[in-house]
Protein backbone atom coordinates (compact mmCIF):
# COMPACT_ATOMS: atom_id res chain seq x y z
CA UNK A 1 0.00 0.00 0.00
CA UNK A 2 2.63 2.40 0.66
CA UNK A 3 4.24 1.74 -2.62
CA UNK A 4 1.99 4.71 -3.94
CA UNK A 5 3.52 7.26 -1.33
CA UNK A 6 6.85 6.56 -2.82
CA UNK A 7 6.90 6.27 -6.54
CA UNK A 8 9.91 7.53 -8.34
CA UNK A 9 8.44 10.50 -10.14
CA UNK A 10 7.17 11.68 -6.40
CA UNK A 11 10.73 11.57 -5.01
CA UNK A 12 12.32 12.87 -7.59
CA UNK A 13 9.79 16.11 -7.16
CA UNK A 14 10.89 16.19 -3.64
CA UNK A 15 14.35 16.01 -4.23
CA UNK A 16 14.45 18.81 -6.64
CA UNK A 17 12.25 20.77 -4.27
CA UNK A 18 14.98 20.13 -1.54
CA UNK A 19 17.38 20.96 -3.79
CA UNK A 20 16.66 23.65 -5.00
CA UNK A 21 15.18 25.60 -1.72
CA UNK A 22 18.91 24.44 -0.37
CA UNK A 23 20.82 26.43 -2.92
CA UNK A 24 18.20 29.11 -2.52
CA UNK A 25 19.21 28.61 1.63
CA UNK A 26 23.55 28.52 0.70
CA UNK A 27 23.89 30.40 -2.32
CA UNK A 28 24.20 33.85 -0.45
CA UNK A 29 26.30 32.72 2.09
CA UNK A 30 28.46 30.84 -0.29
CA UNK A 31 29.01 34.12 -2.69
CA UNK A 32 30.21 36.15 0.08
CA UNK A 33 32.96 33.54 1.40
CA UNK A 34 33.96 32.89 -2.36
CA UNK A 35 34.34 36.16 -3.42
CA UNK A 36 36.19 37.23 -0.32
CA UNK A 37 39.31 35.65 -1.48
CA UNK A 38 39.09 37.74 -4.81
CA UNK A 39 40.94 41.00 -6.29
CA UNK A 40 38.61 43.59 -6.61
CA UNK A 41 38.42 43.59 -10.32
CA UNK A 42 37.23 39.90 -10.11
CA UNK A 43 34.75 40.75 -7.63
CA UNK A 44 32.67 42.79 -10.09
CA UNK A 45 34.16 40.95 -13.44
CA UNK A 46 33.13 37.12 -12.47
CA UNK A 47 31.08 37.42 -9.29
CA UNK A 48 29.86 34.25 -9.80
CA UNK A 49 32.90 32.31 -10.16
CA UNK A 50 35.35 30.61 -7.57
CA UNK A 51 38.71 32.21 -7.11
CA UNK A 52 41.49 31.00 -9.33
CA UNK A 53 45.05 31.61 -9.24
CA UNK A 54 45.10 34.83 -10.62
CA UNK A 55 42.07 36.26 -8.98
CA UNK A 56 43.11 34.88 -5.78
CA UNK A 57 43.78 37.81 -3.10
CA UNK A 58 43.58 38.08 0.66
CA UNK A 59 43.66 42.17 0.44
CA UNK A 60 39.87 42.03 2.17
CA UNK A 61 41.07 39.69 5.28
CA UNK A 62 44.87 41.87 5.50
CA UNK A 63 42.48 45.56 5.80
CA UNK A 64 39.96 43.72 8.67
CA UNK A 65 42.64 43.03 10.55
CA UNK A 66 44.61 46.21 10.30
CA UNK A 67 41.34 48.30 10.94
CA UNK A 68 39.29 46.81 12.70
CA UNK A 69 39.78 45.28 16.78
CA UNK A 70 38.25 42.13 15.52
CA UNK A 71 39.89 40.55 17.71
CA UNK A 72 39.00 42.36 20.91
CA UNK A 73 35.11 42.58 19.66
CA UNK A 74 35.61 38.29 19.49
CA UNK A 75 36.21 38.25 23.03
CA UNK A 76 33.77 40.36 24.58
CA UNK A 77 30.98 38.43 22.65
CA UNK A 78 32.81 35.68 23.94
CA UNK A 79 32.30 36.57 27.25
CA UNK A 80 28.94 37.87 27.39
CA UNK A 81 27.96 34.99 25.58
CA UNK A 82 29.73 31.91 27.69
CA UNK A 83 28.57 34.11 31.56
CA UNK A 84 25.29 34.41 30.09
CA UNK A 85 24.97 30.83 29.34
CA UNK A 86 25.91 29.94 32.60
CA UNK A 87 23.87 32.28 34.52
CA UNK A 88 20.82 30.71 32.47
CA UNK A 89 21.86 27.91 32.66
CA UNK A 90 22.71 27.08 36.65
CA UNK A 91 19.90 29.88 37.94
CA UNK A 92 17.42 28.60 34.79
CA UNK A 93 17.55 24.74 36.50
CA UNK A 94 17.18 25.66 40.33
CA UNK A 95 14.63 27.31 39.49
CA UNK A 96 12.92 24.78 37.24
CA UNK A 97 13.94 22.28 39.73
CA UNK A 98 12.32 23.85 42.36
CA UNK A 99 9.22 24.54 40.07
CA UNK A 100 8.91 20.62 39.15
CA UNK A 101 10.06 18.99 42.31
CA UNK A 102 8.23 20.93 45.20
CA UNK A 103 4.66 21.64 45.62
CA UNK A 104 4.11 24.60 47.82
CA UNK A 105 1.51 27.79 47.90
CA UNK A 106 2.24 29.53 44.75
CA UNK A 107 3.58 27.29 42.70
CA UNK A 108 1.38 27.39 39.62
CA UNK A 109 1.70 31.02 39.62
CA UNK A 110 5.04 31.68 39.85
CA UNK A 111 5.08 29.16 37.28
CA UNK A 112 3.22 31.23 34.94
CA UNK A 113 5.12 34.63 36.33
CA UNK A 114 8.12 33.00 34.85
CA UNK A 115 6.81 32.34 31.73
CA UNK A 116 5.36 35.67 31.08
CA UNK A 117 8.82 36.95 29.21
CA UNK A 118 9.03 33.70 26.52
CA UNK A 119 6.17 35.54 24.60
CA UNK A 120 7.16 39.17 25.53
CA UNK A 121 10.19 40.54 24.52
CA UNK A 122 12.47 42.06 27.08
CA UNK A 123 13.66 44.55 24.05
CA UNK A 124 10.35 46.53 24.72
CA UNK A 125 11.29 47.19 28.64
CA UNK A 126 14.67 49.11 26.76
CA UNK A 127 13.63 52.58 28.06
CA UNK A 128 13.64 51.86 31.22
CA UNK A 129 16.66 49.17 31.29
CA UNK A 130 18.60 51.78 29.90
CA UNK A 131 17.80 54.15 32.93
CA UNK A 132 18.64 51.57 35.58
CA UNK A 133 22.06 50.70 33.65
CA UNK A 134 22.55 54.59 33.45
CA UNK A 135 21.44 54.74 37.43
CA UNK A 136 23.82 51.93 38.23
CA UNK A 137 26.73 53.04 36.25
CA UNK A 138 26.67 49.82 33.76
CA UNK A 139 26.34 51.82 30.80
CA UNK A 140 29.21 50.58 28.68
CA UNK A 141 30.10 47.42 30.68
CA UNK A 142 29.91 43.46 30.01
CA UNK A 143 28.14 43.39 33.14
CA UNK A 144 25.16 45.54 31.49
CA UNK A 145 24.67 42.81 28.68
CA UNK A 146 25.21 39.81 30.91
CA UNK A 147 22.69 40.60 33.38
CA UNK A 148 20.15 41.63 30.44
CA UNK A 149 21.00 38.33 28.18
CA UNK A 150 20.25 36.26 31.51
CA UNK A 151 17.37 37.85 31.97
CA UNK A 152 16.35 37.28 28.16
CA UNK A 153 16.91 33.79 28.86
CA UNK A 154 15.58 32.49 31.49
CA UNK A 155 12.04 31.84 31.11
CA UNK A 156 12.33 29.45 28.08
CA UNK A 157 15.35 28.08 29.83
CA UNK A 158 12.69 27.25 33.10
CA UNK A 159 9.97 26.00 30.74
CA UNK A 160 12.02 23.98 28.77
CA UNK A 161 13.66 22.33 31.90
CA UNK A 162 10.85 21.85 33.89
CA UNK A 163 9.27 19.71 31.33
CA UNK A 164 12.07 17.99 31.65
CA UNK A 165 12.80 17.98 35.31
CA UNK A 166 9.12 16.21 35.52
CA UNK A 167 10.54 13.22 34.19
CA UNK A 168 13.27 12.39 36.48
CA UNK A 169 12.18 9.06 38.37
CA UNK A 170 10.96 9.90 42.15
CA UNK A 171 12.52 6.67 43.66
CA UNK A 172 15.80 8.28 42.60
CA UNK A 173 15.55 11.39 44.48
CA UNK A 174 13.74 9.69 47.35
CA UNK A 175 16.67 6.91 47.56
CA UNK A 176 19.15 9.62 47.91
CA UNK A 177 16.99 11.63 50.49
CA UNK A 178 16.78 8.30 53.11
CA UNK A 179 20.55 8.59 52.66
CA UNK A 180 20.52 11.88 53.95
CA UNK A 181 21.24 13.75 50.96
CA UNK A 182 20.32 17.56 51.44
CA UNK A 183 18.21 18.59 48.87
CA UNK A 184 20.79 20.94 47.24
CA UNK A 185 23.29 17.79 46.91
CA UNK A 186 20.22 16.19 45.06
CA UNK A 187 19.83 18.85 42.83
CA UNK A 188 23.71 19.45 41.84
CA UNK A 189 24.43 15.61 41.84
CA UNK A 190 21.60 13.66 41.00
CA UNK A 191 19.55 15.45 39.05
CA UNK A 192 21.53 17.63 37.25
CA UNK A 193 23.95 15.41 35.44
CA UNK A 194 20.06 13.66 34.53
CA UNK A 195 18.91 16.74 32.33
CA UNK A 196 22.35 17.47 30.72
CA UNK A 197 20.79 16.74 27.24
CA UNK A 198 18.05 19.14 28.08
CA UNK A 199 20.68 21.64 28.83
CA UNK A 200 22.47 21.69 25.81
CA UNK A 201 19.36 22.43 24.19
CA UNK A 202 18.62 25.36 26.04
CA UNK A 203 22.17 26.28 25.91
CA UNK A 204 21.45 26.32 21.74
CA UNK A 205 18.74 27.89 22.04
CA UNK A 206 19.93 30.63 24.34
CA UNK A 207 23.20 31.51 22.84
CA UNK A 208 22.37 31.63 18.92
CA UNK A 209 19.83 35.24 20.02
CA UNK A 210 22.75 36.19 22.68
CA UNK A 211 25.66 36.47 19.64
CA UNK A 212 23.72 37.75 17.17
CA UNK A 213 22.07 40.51 19.25
CA UNK A 214 22.73 44.12 17.61
CA UNK A 215 19.99 46.40 19.82
CA UNK A 216 21.54 46.27 23.30
CA UNK A 217 24.86 46.27 22.75
CA UNK A 218 24.11 49.22 20.25
CA UNK A 219 22.02 50.83 23.38
CA UNK A 220 23.87 49.55 26.60
CA UNK A 221 27.51 49.25 25.19
CA UNK A 222 28.60 50.70 22.23
CA UNK A 223 31.80 51.91 23.19
CA UNK A 224 34.82 50.87 22.01
CA UNK A 225 36.39 48.73 24.22
CA UNK A 226 33.11 46.97 24.87
CA UNK A 227 31.53 46.24 21.38
CA UNK A 228 30.46 42.69 20.38
CA UNK A 229 31.29 41.18 17.01
CA UNK A 230 27.80 42.12 15.80
CA UNK A 231 28.28 45.86 16.97
CA UNK A 232 31.67 46.02 15.52
CA UNK A 233 30.77 43.98 12.12
CA UNK A 234 27.87 46.44 11.79
CA UNK A 235 30.16 49.60 12.01
CA UNK A 236 32.73 48.31 10.58
CA UNK A 237 30.10 47.45 7.30
CA UNK A 238 29.11 51.29 7.29
CA UNK A 239 32.39 52.80 7.26
CA UNK A 240 33.97 50.59 4.94
CA UNK A 241 30.63 50.29 2.84
CA UNK A 242 33.00 51.16 -0.56
CA UNK A 243 35.74 49.11 0.15
CA UNK A 244 34.29 45.58 -1.04
CA UNK A 245 37.45 43.59 0.13
CA UNK A 246 36.79 44.59 3.15
CA UNK A 247 33.00 44.13 3.67
CA UNK A 248 33.66 40.76 1.83
CA UNK A 249 36.13 39.06 4.37
CA UNK A 250 34.35 41.16 7.48
CA UNK A 251 30.93 39.17 6.20
CA UNK A 252 33.12 35.74 5.86
CA UNK A 253 34.70 36.40 9.96
CA UNK A 254 31.50 36.92 10.65
CA UNK A 255 29.93 33.73 9.22
CA UNK A 256 32.34 31.32 9.52
CA UNK A 257 32.58 30.95 14.01
CA UNK A 258 29.07 30.87 13.72
CA UNK A 259 28.97 28.06 10.85
CA UNK A 260 31.26 25.98 12.24
CA UNK A 261 29.99 26.01 15.91
CA UNK A 262 26.55 25.49 14.02
CA UNK A 263 27.86 22.46 12.07
CA UNK A 264 29.63 21.08 15.35
CA UNK A 265 26.08 21.14 17.02
CA UNK A 266 23.59 20.78 14.16
CA UNK A 267 22.91 17.41 15.76
CA UNK A 268 21.77 18.46 19.21
CA UNK A 269 19.78 21.28 17.85
CA UNK A 270 17.69 19.68 15.76
CA UNK A 271 17.09 16.92 17.75
CA UNK A 272 16.79 19.52 20.64
CA UNK A 273 13.51 21.52 18.01
CA UNK A 274 12.36 17.87 17.45
CA UNK A 275 12.20 16.78 20.48
CA UNK A 276 10.45 19.58 22.91
CA UNK A 277 9.90 22.36 21.60
CA UNK A 278 6.13 21.02 20.27
CA UNK A 279 4.03 20.13 23.29
CA UNK B 1 -0.69 23.26 68.15
CA UNK B 2 -1.97 20.01 66.07
CA UNK B 3 -0.23 18.52 63.33
CA UNK B 4 3.51 19.04 63.93
CA UNK B 5 3.96 22.58 61.29
CA UNK B 6 6.12 21.96 58.66
CA UNK B 7 9.61 23.55 58.67
CA UNK B 8 10.03 26.23 56.48
CA UNK B 9 11.19 24.91 53.31
CA UNK B 10 14.33 27.11 52.58
CA UNK B 11 15.54 26.15 49.90
CA UNK B 12 12.70 26.02 47.51
CA UNK B 13 13.21 30.18 48.12
CA UNK B 14 17.64 29.48 47.39
CA UNK B 15 16.72 27.38 44.60
CA UNK B 16 14.59 30.31 43.30
CA UNK B 17 15.95 33.13 44.11
CA UNK B 18 18.51 34.21 41.82
CA UNK B 19 16.33 33.46 38.74
CA UNK B 20 13.21 35.00 40.30
CA UNK B 21 15.66 38.16 41.17
CA UNK B 22 17.21 38.51 38.19
CA UNK B 23 13.87 38.31 35.82
CA UNK B 24 12.41 40.45 37.55
CA UNK B 25 14.76 43.38 38.44
CA UNK B 26 16.01 43.17 34.77
CA UNK B 27 13.02 42.14 32.99
CA UNK B 28 9.91 43.05 34.77
CA UNK B 29 10.61 45.52 36.56
CA UNK B 30 12.26 47.98 33.62
CA UNK B 31 9.02 46.88 31.57
CA UNK B 32 6.44 47.85 34.25
CA UNK B 33 8.67 51.03 34.45
CA UNK B 34 8.46 51.70 30.70
CA UNK B 35 4.70 51.62 30.62
CA UNK B 36 4.90 53.94 33.46
CA UNK B 37 7.37 56.62 32.13
CA UNK B 38 4.62 56.74 28.70
CA UNK B 39 2.59 58.60 31.11
CA UNK B 40 5.32 61.14 31.99
CA UNK B 41 6.78 63.77 30.32
CA UNK B 42 10.19 66.09 31.04
CA UNK B 43 8.67 69.53 31.99
CA UNK B 44 12.42 71.18 32.40
CA UNK B 45 13.99 68.44 32.95
CA UNK B 46 11.63 67.27 36.02
CA UNK B 47 9.63 64.09 35.20
CA UNK B 48 5.72 65.14 35.20
CA UNK B 49 2.61 63.00 35.38
CA UNK B 50 0.99 64.20 31.96
CA UNK B 51 -1.64 61.23 31.83
CA UNK B 52 -1.85 60.23 28.20
CA UNK B 53 -0.24 63.10 26.47
CA UNK B 54 2.14 61.52 25.22
CA UNK B 55 -0.38 58.99 23.36
CA UNK B 56 -2.35 62.30 22.28
CA UNK B 57 0.61 63.44 20.67
CA UNK B 58 1.57 60.18 19.36
CA UNK B 59 -2.05 59.93 17.74
CA UNK B 60 -2.90 63.33 17.04
CA UNK B 61 0.31 65.10 16.52
CA UNK B 62 0.84 65.09 12.53
CA UNK B 63 4.39 64.62 13.46
CA UNK B 64 3.68 61.57 15.13
CA UNK B 65 1.14 60.20 13.70
CA UNK B 66 2.41 59.67 10.31
CA UNK B 67 5.22 57.76 11.23
CA UNK B 68 3.21 55.69 13.87
CA UNK B 69 0.77 54.60 11.12
CA UNK B 70 3.28 54.57 8.58
CA UNK B 71 5.79 51.88 10.81
CA UNK B 72 2.26 50.15 11.61
CA UNK B 73 1.34 49.56 8.27
CA UNK B 74 4.69 48.47 7.24
CA UNK B 75 4.81 45.75 10.00
CA UNK B 76 1.38 44.60 9.25
CA UNK B 77 2.84 44.28 5.55
CA UNK B 78 6.36 42.93 6.96
CA UNK B 79 3.75 40.09 8.86
CA UNK B 80 1.58 39.17 6.29
CA UNK B 81 4.39 38.61 3.90
CA UNK B 82 6.03 35.97 6.84
CA UNK B 83 2.79 34.44 7.19
CA UNK B 84 1.84 34.04 3.45
CA UNK B 85 5.45 33.11 2.34
CA UNK B 86 7.50 31.89 5.06
CA UNK B 87 5.06 29.54 7.26
CA UNK B 88 3.28 27.58 3.66
CA UNK B 89 6.97 27.09 2.65
CA UNK B 90 7.94 25.35 5.89
CA UNK B 91 5.23 23.11 6.24
CA UNK B 92 6.11 22.11 2.56
CA UNK B 93 9.69 21.97 3.12
CA UNK B 94 8.90 20.23 6.62
CA UNK B 95 6.41 17.53 4.38
CA UNK B 96 9.01 16.75 2.00
CA UNK B 97 11.64 16.19 4.76
CA UNK B 98 9.41 14.14 6.69
CA UNK B 99 8.79 11.45 4.32
CA UNK B 100 10.44 8.25 5.58
CA UNK B 101 12.23 6.96 2.74
CA UNK B 102 13.61 10.58 1.57
CA UNK B 103 17.71 9.80 1.47
CA UNK B 104 19.99 12.88 2.53
CA UNK B 105 17.56 14.40 4.46
CA UNK B 106 19.36 15.28 7.81
CA UNK B 107 22.07 17.20 5.02
CA UNK B 108 18.85 19.06 3.25
CA UNK B 109 17.88 19.89 7.36
CA UNK B 110 21.45 21.49 8.23
CA UNK B 111 21.81 23.31 5.11
CA UNK B 112 18.50 24.94 5.00
CA UNK B 113 18.53 25.90 8.48
CA UNK B 114 21.82 27.74 8.09
CA UNK B 115 20.83 31.25 7.33
CA UNK B 116 18.48 31.35 10.68
CA UNK B 117 21.65 31.06 13.06
CA UNK B 118 23.28 33.63 11.21
CA UNK B 119 22.96 37.10 12.40
CA UNK B 120 20.70 40.22 10.92
CA UNK B 121 24.16 41.88 10.25
CA UNK B 122 25.73 39.04 8.36
CA UNK B 123 22.28 38.49 6.67
CA UNK B 124 21.20 42.18 6.13
CA UNK B 125 24.56 43.15 4.44
CA UNK B 126 24.77 40.18 2.64
CA UNK B 127 21.64 40.62 0.67
CA UNK B 128 22.37 44.32 0.34
CA UNK B 129 25.24 43.45 -1.57
CA UNK B 130 23.82 40.61 -3.71
CA UNK B 131 20.59 42.96 -4.78
CA UNK B 132 23.14 45.91 -5.25
CA UNK B 133 23.30 46.91 -9.27
CA UNK B 134 26.80 47.73 -8.72
CA UNK B 135 27.32 44.32 -8.16
CA UNK B 136 26.31 42.33 -10.95
CA UNK B 137 25.17 38.86 -8.93
CA UNK B 138 21.50 39.21 -8.75
CA UNK B 139 21.25 40.52 -12.32
CA UNK B 140 23.86 38.21 -13.31
CA UNK B 141 21.91 35.26 -12.02
CA UNK B 142 18.64 36.55 -13.59
CA UNK B 143 20.30 37.23 -16.87
CA UNK B 144 21.20 32.93 -16.57
CA UNK B 145 17.17 31.88 -16.51
CA UNK B 146 16.69 34.95 -19.23
CA UNK B 147 14.97 37.17 -16.65
CA UNK B 148 17.46 40.11 -16.66
CA UNK B 149 14.39 42.09 -17.80
CA UNK B 150 13.09 41.85 -14.60
CA UNK B 151 15.97 43.44 -12.25
CA UNK B 152 15.64 46.60 -10.54
CA UNK B 153 17.76 47.78 -7.51
CA UNK B 154 14.72 46.30 -5.36
CA UNK B 155 15.95 48.01 -2.11
CA UNK B 156 15.93 51.78 -3.15
CA UNK B 157 13.05 51.39 -4.22
CA UNK B 158 9.92 52.43 -1.74
CA UNK B 159 7.62 50.47 -3.62
CA UNK B 160 9.72 47.18 -3.48
CA UNK B 161 12.00 47.40 -0.47
CA UNK B 162 10.04 46.32 2.17
CA UNK B 163 8.80 43.51 0.12
CA UNK B 164 12.55 42.51 -0.80
CA UNK B 165 13.57 43.05 2.98
CA UNK B 166 10.12 40.61 4.55
CA UNK B 167 12.11 38.23 1.35
CA UNK B 168 15.32 38.46 3.16
CA UNK B 169 13.93 37.80 6.35
CA UNK B 170 11.71 35.15 4.97
CA UNK B 171 14.68 33.57 3.90
CA UNK B 172 16.66 33.72 6.87
CA UNK B 173 13.46 32.43 9.37
CA UNK B 174 11.79 29.77 6.95
CA UNK B 175 13.92 26.95 9.16
CA UNK B 176 11.96 27.72 12.54
CA UNK B 177 8.77 26.74 11.24
CA UNK B 178 10.10 24.53 9.04
CA UNK B 179 11.98 22.97 11.96
CA UNK B 180 8.57 22.75 14.27
CA UNK B 181 6.53 21.10 11.50
CA UNK B 182 8.76 18.54 10.88
CA UNK B 183 8.86 18.10 14.27
CA UNK B 184 5.10 17.59 14.43
CA UNK B 185 4.87 15.30 11.82
CA UNK B 186 7.05 13.06 13.24
CA UNK B 187 4.94 12.63 16.13
CA UNK B 188 2.17 11.39 14.45
CA UNK B 189 1.60 7.86 15.22
CA UNK B 190 2.22 5.23 12.86
CA UNK B 191 -1.04 3.87 13.25
CA UNK B 192 -2.74 6.66 12.14
CA UNK B 193 -0.53 7.08 8.83
CA UNK B 194 -1.66 3.54 8.45
CA UNK B 195 -5.31 3.16 8.86
CA UNK B 196 -5.45 5.96 6.76
CA UNK B 197 -3.30 4.19 3.97
CA UNK B 198 -5.69 0.90 4.55
CA UNK B 199 -8.58 3.39 3.54
CA UNK B 200 -6.90 4.19 0.21
CA UNK B 201 -5.74 8.09 1.51
CA UNK B 202 -2.51 8.30 0.66
CA UNK B 203 -0.04 11.11 -1.19
CA UNK B 204 -1.55 14.47 -1.10
CA UNK B 205 -4.81 13.66 -0.11
CA UNK B 206 -3.49 12.05 3.34
CA UNK B 207 -1.63 15.20 3.93
CA UNK B 208 -4.24 17.68 3.31
CA UNK B 209 -6.62 15.40 5.29
CA UNK B 210 -4.93 13.69 8.09
CA UNK B 211 -1.53 15.65 8.51
CA UNK B 212 -2.96 18.93 8.25
CA UNK B 213 -5.45 18.87 10.65
CA UNK B 214 -3.20 16.85 13.40
CA UNK B 215 -0.63 19.69 12.76
CA UNK B 216 -2.67 22.63 13.61
CA UNK B 217 -1.48 22.97 16.72
CA UNK B 218 1.96 23.41 15.81
CA UNK B 219 0.69 25.83 12.96
CA UNK B 220 -0.78 27.78 15.84
CA UNK B 221 2.92 27.78 17.33
CA UNK B 222 4.66 29.41 14.54
CA UNK B 223 1.57 31.96 13.77
CA UNK B 224 2.44 33.38 17.23
CA UNK B 225 6.06 33.20 17.36
CA UNK B 226 5.68 34.82 13.79
CA UNK B 227 3.60 37.69 15.28
CA UNK B 228 5.78 38.51 18.16
CA UNK B 229 8.86 38.00 16.30
CA UNK B 230 7.71 40.41 13.41
CA UNK B 231 6.19 43.32 15.72
CA UNK B 232 9.37 43.10 18.02
CA UNK B 233 11.79 43.25 14.68
CA UNK B 234 14.70 46.33 13.91
CA UNK B 235 18.06 44.26 13.58
CA UNK B 236 17.44 43.53 9.61
CA UNK B 237 15.75 47.06 8.62
CA UNK B 238 18.32 48.74 10.64
CA UNK B 239 21.17 46.99 9.17
CA UNK B 240 20.03 47.21 5.41
CA UNK B 241 18.62 50.39 5.76
CA UNK B 242 20.00 52.23 8.50
CA UNK B 243 18.05 54.05 11.42
CA UNK B 244 16.06 56.03 9.06
CA UNK B 245 14.44 53.16 7.16
CA UNK B 246 14.71 54.46 4.00
CA UNK B 247 14.25 55.09 0.93
CA UNK B 248 11.71 57.73 2.56
CA UNK B 249 10.92 55.70 5.80
CA UNK B 250 8.88 53.00 3.47
CA UNK B 251 10.51 50.00 4.91
CA UNK B 252 9.54 51.75 8.97
CA UNK B 253 8.48 49.20 11.26
CA UNK B 254 7.33 49.66 15.06
CA UNK B 255 11.11 48.88 16.12
CA UNK B 256 13.20 51.29 14.01
CA UNK B 257 10.47 53.51 14.92
CA UNK B 258 10.76 53.57 18.57
CA UNK B 259 14.45 53.56 18.20
CA UNK B 260 14.59 57.02 16.75
CA UNK B 261 12.41 57.96 18.87
CA UNK B 262 14.20 57.16 22.06
CA UNK B 263 17.70 57.92 20.18
CA UNK B 264 16.61 61.05 18.07
CA UNK B 265 17.52 61.41 14.79
CA UNK B 266 18.65 63.96 12.48
CA UNK B 267 17.22 67.54 13.94
CA UNK B 268 14.89 65.48 16.16
CA UNK B 269 16.29 65.32 20.01
CA UNK B 270 15.69 61.45 21.33
CA UNK B 271 13.05 61.30 24.02
CA UNK B 272 12.58 58.48 26.50
CA UNK B 273 8.74 59.59 26.64
CA UNK B 274 7.51 59.18 23.48
CA UNK B 275 10.40 55.99 23.19
CA UNK B 276 8.41 54.44 26.57
CA UNK B 277 4.69 55.58 24.85
CA UNK B 278 5.66 53.60 21.39
CA UNK B 279 6.84 50.90 23.20
CA UNK B 280 3.81 50.64 25.28
CA UNK B 281 2.00 50.51 21.62
CA UNK B 282 4.16 47.68 20.65
CA UNK B 283 3.34 45.71 24.18
CA UNK B 284 0.18 46.28 23.61
CA UNK B 285 -0.24 44.79 19.94
CA UNK B 286 1.92 42.16 20.96
CA UNK B 287 -0.63 41.40 24.35
CA UNK B 288 -3.50 41.48 21.90
CA UNK B 289 -1.87 39.05 19.33
CA UNK B 290 -0.49 36.37 22.02
CA UNK B 291 -4.51 36.48 24.13
CA UNK B 292 -5.88 35.78 20.65
CA UNK B 293 -3.44 32.97 20.46
CA UNK B 294 -3.96 31.68 23.89
CA UNK B 295 -7.71 31.94 24.51
CA UNK B 296 -8.97 31.60 20.93
CA UNK B 297 -6.62 29.88 18.86
CA UNK B 298 -5.26 27.84 21.42
CA UNK B 299 -8.12 26.08 22.98
CA UNK B 300 -9.96 25.41 19.84
CA UNK B 301 -7.10 23.77 18.88
CA UNK B 302 -6.31 21.46 22.04
CA UNK B 303 -9.12 18.73 20.61
CA UNK B 304 -6.75 17.83 17.64
CA UNK B 305 -4.10 16.15 19.99
CA UNK B 306 -4.10 12.94 21.12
Amino acid sequence: MSKATASPARSIAAHGILILYTIIALFPVLIVIVNSFKSRQAIFREPLMPPTASTFDLIGYVTVMKQGDFLLYFQNSFVVTVVSLFFVLLFGAMAAFALSEYRFRGNTLMGLYLALGIMIPIRLATVAILQLMVASGLVNTLTALVLVYTAQGLPLAIFILSEFMKGVSDDLKNAGRIDGLSEYTIFFRLVLPLVRPAMATVAVFTMIPIWNDLWFPLILAPSESTKTVTLGAQLFLGQYVTNWNAVLAALSLAILPVLILYIAFSRQLIRGITSGAVK
Amino acid sequence: MTAPKRAIRWHIGVFLAPAVLIYTAIMILPLVGTLQLALFKAVENVQTFVGLDNFRTLFGDPNWSTGFWNALRNNVWFFVIHMLVQNPIGVMLAALLSSPKLRFSAFYRTAIFVPTVLSFVIVGFAWKLILSPLWGVAPNLLDLVGLKFLFSPWLGKESSALIALSLVSVWQFVGIPMMLIYAALLSIPDEVIEAAECDGVTGMAQFWKIKLPLILPAIGIISILTFVGNFNAFDLIYTAQGALAGPNYSTDILGTFLYRAFFGFQLQVGDPNMGAAIATMMFLIILVGVCFYLFLVQTRLRRYQF
